[in-house]
């Protein structure tokens, strides 16, 4: 009986059962990004290219961040929710580099609103963020070359805004009292 | 002529013509029950990890975006995982001593990555572009839960064939405003009926006809 068991019965349950360890086609051999990669000894799938390799499309990096995209309000609205994500740890959502990593003792950045910043040309602005400044770490690989420069005008935008005067507000002037506020600031 | 059949053979004939008729409902049942059971899809399994990470920390508790490491969630099939050069960005100068992140340190100074453990696997014969969904709408609180509550993050989604065609038959629930779509907090607002169609339109998600085609996800 237990002769004609094995192979009438157990046999193929035993090959369907090996069907269910069959991961072939869910786990295939080929590296996808972040794959463990045995072949390698740092055992990951992606490279480092060598040295003095060009990186596809690096030259229309390089001309974008050469060349300041014209500002308007799409470039600075792309530049507030990018600041907003990626600066603001540090930096604040006014720019008085008052963050949240500050407040947890990371170094104070410099106030966007300090003249020396008020007068430092938006280039130098882009050059931070490409390059990082004291502490500051590089931003080259988080931000885009375009994405830097809507940066730097979403920075002049805040500048403008915690040092604008009431007259150069279009209609607030009107609704402020003059003496409420002598100095002239919103 | 001596009996063929002993006493209890009719009890036995009954109890195998019974089982003919149950055992397979039965083992497809419980085949089907277990394939989707989170045993199967490792749904709610919280992965330990080689530095414990805290979303519930740092997202939740210091208000981090979610692009600030996963960069490329915008523009590219996989979010990313932040190389340890983003962890130093703060850490070479807050709590630069603390036990926990010795990993990191390493990492930074031998130019090792850090190997995580992949809580999200989806099969290989599956296509999936992060940067497709959020640009469509699709917020990461849609499939990932409430990451911002995570000590170490587990999979909330069973992942299942089944529950992504849920939402590729019926996206209009799903949709919120570009703008919210890394806001961890959001909930549908009252009319997220109309809103869901609006979007839709506006993002210009395909018909749920095309996007329940095979192709969409196996190609």
């Amino acid at each position: 009986m237990t002769g004609r068991l094995l192979p009438s019965v157990l046999l193929p349950s035993l090959l369907l059962l090996g069907a269910c360890d069959d991961l072939s086609m869910a786990r295939q051999k080929r590296y996808d990004v972040y794959r463990r990669a045995e072949l390698w000894s740092d055992g990951a799938e992606a490279r480092n290219p060598p040295d003095g390799t060009v990186q596809q499309g690096a030259l229309a990096d390089e001309a974008a961040l050469a060349d300041p995209p014209p500002v308007d309000a799409a470039l600075l609205q792309r530049g507030r929710e990018r600041y907003e994500a990626i600066c603001t740890p540090c930096h604040g959502l006014t720019g008085h580099g008052d963050g949240m990593i500050v407040a947890r003792g990371f170094p104070r950045p410099p106030s966007y609103h300090e003249d020396r910043l008020r007068a430092a040309p938006a280039r130098y602005l882009v050059d931070v963020i490409t390059n990082g400044y004291g502490v500051m770490y590089r931003y080259a690989n988080r931000v885009e070359p375009r994405d830097r420069w809507a940066i730097a005008a979403y920075i002049r935008a805040l500048q403008l805004s915690q040092g604008a005067r009431i007259a150069e507000v279009p209609g607030l002037a009107e609704k402020i009292p003059a003496e409420a506020n002598p100095e002239g600031r919103p | 002529m001596a009996q063929i059949f002993r006493p209890g053979a009719d009890t036995l004939a009954r109890v195998v013509l019974a089982g003919i008729a149950v055992v397979p409902v039965l083992a497809v049942g419980m085949a089907t029950t277990l394939w989707r059971s989170p045993y199967a899809t490792a749904q709610d399994v919280t992965r330990e990890q080689p530095v414990p990470f805290s979303h519930e920390h740092h997202v939740g508790g210091l208000g981090i975006d979610c692009r600030y490491c996963h960069t490329s969630v915008e523009k590219a099939a996989f979010a990313g995982i932040p190389p340890t050069e983003t962890c130093m960005s703060c850490h070479s100068q807050i709590w630069t001593n603390a036990p926990m992140l010795a990993p990191v340190r390493t990492s930074l100074a031998e130019g090792r990555p850090l190997v995580w453990r992949r809580v999200h696997v989806l099969p290989d014969y599956v296509y999936f572009n992060h940067a497709v969904h959020v640009a469509k709408g699709v917020g990461c609180g849609t499939c990932h839960g409430a990451i911002q509550t995570m000590k170490l993050v587990r999979q909330v989604a069973p992942l299942t064939m089944g529950w992504c065609l849920d939402c590729h038959r019926n996206p209009g629930p799903n949709l919120r405003p570009r703008e919210a779509v890394f806001d961890m907090t959001w909930t549908p607002p009252a009319g997220q009926a109309e809103q869901g169609t609006r979007l839709a339109a506006a993002y210009h998600v395909k018909s749920p006809a095309r996007l329940s085609e095979c192709s969409i996800c196996h190609r």
